[in-house]
């Protein structure tokens, strides 16, 4: 079993991507399955662009085992009042700065849900939110 | 094709990334939403936009897209530029807009198949 862990910051745009680069460089290194890997990588990074756009700081755990890939994203940020609502294609609360960057168009959470054989948000408005995505293999 | 060859074809800019000019393209998306070519671009193609930060070259590069080609003028920003060199994916541009650019690309890749 592995595990690998990210520090992200919130606001800082010039980071995001980072934790999803590396878990696919070990992903590939473990010869999991491209297509799973795949998956894995889009969840993730938009994972951690909606830290970047939307929580004060982050942390990002991921554990590979033989049979799935389990990521963890917790932060500390507004947290999500409506979770059924932010599921919603098209709905965001991105500011107009993030939007302009061709993000927060409401795509973020549908892809997570896409591409992960299962995703659980858990979110306490006003303290944080915390993501849990399964790839199977 | 290689990026090469298109950035001769289409007498295109290579702003960075020139170690990846012999990447193989195999199709093309069009999009300035990044979630969207995350979510819906195929590795090989080229990706067409009017975004220049650094993101950009992060999605390509996940992605394993052929190159990023920027529009109407466009430059990438310093730290896009610095990125797509460390990743060895192409960022070209072209004084085309995102509709004559992809038209030439389209006709181009139907060609070459």
């Amino acid at each position: 079993m592995i595990e690998l862990r990210f520090i992200l910051e919130g606001g800082d745009f010039d980071r995001a991507g980072t934790a999803s680069s590396e878990t696919k460089k070990i992903l590939k290194q473990l010869n999991i399955d491209p297509r799973v890997i795949k998956h894995t990588v889009v969840a993730l990074y938009e994972a951690e662009v909606n830290i970047a756009a939307h929580a004060y700081r982050g942390e990002v755990t991921i554990t590979v085992s033989d049979h799935q890939i389990v990521a963890v994203l917790k932060d500390e940020g507004p947290g999500i009042a409506d979770i059924k609502r932010a599921m919603l294609e098209g709905f965001s609360t991105a500011s107009p700065k993030v939007r302009e960057m061709g993000f927060g168009a409401g795509m973020g959470l549908p892809n997570m849900k896409k591409n992960a054989d299962v995703l659980e948000v858990e979110s306490t408005p006003g303290s944080g939110t915390t993501v849990k995505m399964i790839f199977d293999f | 094709m290689k990026v090469s060859e298109l950035v001769k074809e289409l007498d295109l800019v290579v702003f960075s990334g020139a170690e990846g000019l012999k990447r193989e393209i195999t199709g093309g998306y069009v999009s300035d939403l990044l979630s969207d070519v995350m979510g819906n671009s195929t590795e090989g193609d080229v990706w067409i936009t009017l975004q220049t930060h650094r993101n950009v070259v992060a999605i390509a590069s996940l992605k394993e897209l052929a190159c990023v080609l920027l529009v109407s003028s466009l430059a990438p920003e310093q730290n896009t530029a610095e990125h797509s060199n460390k990743e060895g994916i192409p960022v070209l541009g072209t004084t085309l807009s995102t509709f004559e650019i992809a038209g030439l690309l389209y006709q181009k890749i139907k060609s070459a198949k």
